[in-house]
């Protein structure tokens, strides 16, 4: 390739010589002063950067200076240094977590197996039953009729989880000598799903039934809400895109599966990455206020174990629980680039 | 022309319309059983012969609930959280979401990142436990003893909000800030008389986002709030629900009205004032969903 005068020059015609860019000196001037050239538009649009500060400070104390403190997870022992002094000095703790052996160890991996487990529950039974219930709201032709199915399924979304998980408490609670059990229980017992022992002894007292009832609460709190997106995909398809399948002969079956699914797949795919970027992000909320002593085996999650050896009992352990929820958390975003990176490539089709 | 409906199609609006009503009363259910067991008799409740209905209807429970000082203070409390939260995330989300969408602003994709950053990444609990009792520790020795400020300064705020709100700040129309320019607007004229009314409603559905979860908070105000005069109402429901679960107190129960009945009251307050709203902030609810689809 020939390199020509042209390309860096500019000609002059007035003097009839090759002569610098002018443009080109601004644009090297503005290089070598670059902080100068930065400073200088701040403060000439000052107020811009103002408006940046309220977000800065909330974000810069209480969402990233939490993840400095997370780097004492790196702590060689238990003697109080400041952070800054701990830094990536072990992984003393990420090993006894790890490998141990004792109850603290077991119970780290049981409580990643658990949120593994819950979350993998959520994508298979809690994911798909929005898409089948905008399916089925899309079948009511009566604008009426849909605004009531709509309102109702919408309903327990307004609950927050405190009054929810109440609720839920209530309904399956256990029977003694002042209460009845709670009208689930009952019901189970009277259609003969469960034996009378079991539903007196309260199901949210029962390991077995743990993850059960957090997924039908979920789907029972979320569902209604979760299918407004899919449904305004949904209605947003052209009627002719119908019409068009039904002169060739194609009857509910295929309209679904030719018109109605491709049209909604992208929407699919956006909330499933969403779905699965929060994969372990279990709510810890809802679990907390869910389980108990008895139901650890099948309820603990990671951040449920960082909160009762991190901040509760005599002796909180800080640093043992971050590592606990710094490994959790890397691997959630791993699977959230990872699914993100994937949808891309698939179906051009991103999130961020 | 009415079209002859195909014999899937019957099967499939049978299958719909019985599914859903199915789901829709499996919704609503546990909604009229709180209420009934909220005003029915102490055996009723006790010996469950409440389904539907109420029965031996009373209102005792209310009755107790209301004379309660700390459910006042509580719902007080809520209230307090919720307004100056929902003040304070919508102001700062603002003017970032503002000046996130001028094209002009220098390190522009730095601070997007920064923002989508976590939404990825969370230190979870207890390094932020950490950090709130510090910051708590901060905000006594400047003199601000009243701990619902932490639960209202530095919990709340979202990313997802603030891109929102960037995203309707990008659709307005550049002609008509810049005619206010002409016009001698200043910076926060052109914010406040250009940008926020065009954007109403995405401000409305992120404001509802706000007061949503400001009105939901449990965990943090739980953990972070010691004086129990100043805890929400949230904290209260869970506060009340555990003692009255509680099989040792239970078992010296002697009031004319179920335990039980107590905590469905509760929920039933709790409930009631959003469900009175809703009407009014369903649509901006409904719309919050679609307005989904980020891109960086």
């Amino acid at each position: 390739m020939k390199v020509r005068a042209a390309d860096f020059l500019v000609y002059d015609n007035d003097k009839g010589v090759y002569v610098e860019d002018p443009e080109q000196i601004v644009r090297d001037d503005v290089e070598k002063h670059y902080w100068r050239h930065v400073i200088l538009t701040i403060a000439k649009d000052w107020r811009l950067y103002l408006m940046l500060v309220p977000m800065l400070v909330v974000f810069l104390c209480w969402r990233y200076f939490p993840m400095y403190e997370l780097l004492g997870c790196f702590k060689v022992s238990d003697t109080v240094l400041p952070v800054s002094e701990q830094l990536f000095s072990g992984f003393s703790y990420f090993k006894r977590l790890l490998f141990a052996g004792d109850s603290m160890s077991s119970e780290f991996w049981r409580a990643l197996r658990n949120t593994f487990i819950i979350s993998f529950y959520g994508l298979c039974f809690g994911f798909p039953m929005p898409i089948i219930l905008a399916l089925f709201f899309n079948e009511i032709r009566s604008n009426a009729a849909r605004s009531v199915y709509q309102v109702l399924t919408y309903l327990p979304k307004f609950m927050s989880t405190v009054v929810m998980t109440s609720l839920v408490t209530m309904l399956v609670k256990q029977g003694s000598l002042t209460t009845g059990m709670g009208i689930i229980n009952r019901f189970l017992t009277n259609v003969g799903l469960m034996d009378y022992e079991v539903a007196n002894a309260g199901l949210l007292n029962n390991p077995a039934y743990f993850r059960t009832i957090y997924e039908v609460s979920g789907i029972w709190e979320g569902a209604g809400y979760d299918s407004i997106v899919f449904f305004s995909a949904i209605i947003a398809i052209s009627p002719t895109s119908y019409e068009a399948a039904q002169i060739d002969g194609a009857n509910k079956w295929a309209q679904m599966r030719y018109v109605v699914i491709p049209s909604i797949l992208s929407t699919v795919v956006i909330m499933l990455i969403t779905r699965i970027g929060g994969l372990l992000n279990v709510g810890y909320e809802k679990v907390l206020l869910l389980y108990n002593n008895n139901t650890y085996v099948t309820a603990d999650v990671v951040s449920t174990f960082a909160n009762r050896y991190g901040m509760t009992g005599q002796n909180p352990q800080p640093g043992i629980a971050s590592a606990a929820e710094m490994m959790n958390n890397l691997i959630g975003m791993m699977l959230v680039i990872g699914a993100n990176t994937i949808a891309r490539k698939a179906s051009n089709t991103s999130l961020y | 022309m009415k079209r002859k409906l195909e014999i899937t199609e019957l099967i499939f609006k049978i299958i719909s319309y019985t599914l859903l009503t199915i789901f829709a009363l499996a919704c609503l259910y546990p909604f009229i059983y709180a209420v009934s067991a909220s005003i029915s008799g102490v055996e009723e409740v006790q010996y469950n012969r409440v389904v539907l209905f109420p029965k031996n209807v009373q209102f005792l429970a209310f009755s107790r609930m209301f004379k309660d000082n700390m459910f006042w203070n509580s719902y007080t409390n809520t209230l307090f959280i919720t307004l100056y939260g929902t003040i304070w995330a919508l102001f700062s989300s603002i003017l970032a979401g503002y000046a996130l969408s001028k094209k002009r602003l220098l390190f522009r994709k730095f601070f997007n990142f920064f923002l989508v950053f976590t939404m990825w990444f969370s230190a979870g609990i207890v390094p932020q436990y950490l950090n709130y009792l510090a910051t708590r520790r901060i905000f006594n020795s400047v003199g601000i003893m009243d701990d619902k400020w932490l639960v209202v300064i530095a919990m709340g705020m979202a990313a997802m909000n603030i891109i929102l709100l960037r995203n309707a700040f990008e659709g307005v129309p550049s002609e008509i800030e810049e005619a206010a320019i002409v016009d001698g607007a200043t910076e926060m004229q052109v914010l406040t008389t250009v940008y926020i009314p065009m954007s109403k409603s995405t401000i409305a559905t992120v404001s509802l986002f706000f007061a949503i979860s400001r009105w939901n908070g449990y965990f943090w105000a739980r953990q972070m709030i010691s004086n129990n005069n100043e805890h929400p109402l949230q904290v209260f429901i869970r506060r009340q629900l555990e003692q009255f679960t509680d099989p040792d107190m239970m078992a010296t129960w002697s009031q004319p009205y179920a335990s039980d009945s107590v905590i469905y009251a509760l929920i039933v307050c709790s409930i009631v004032p959003i469900l009175v709203i809703y009407p009014f902030i369903q649509k901006y609810f409904a719309k919050g969903t679609n307005v989904g689809g980020v891109k960086e």
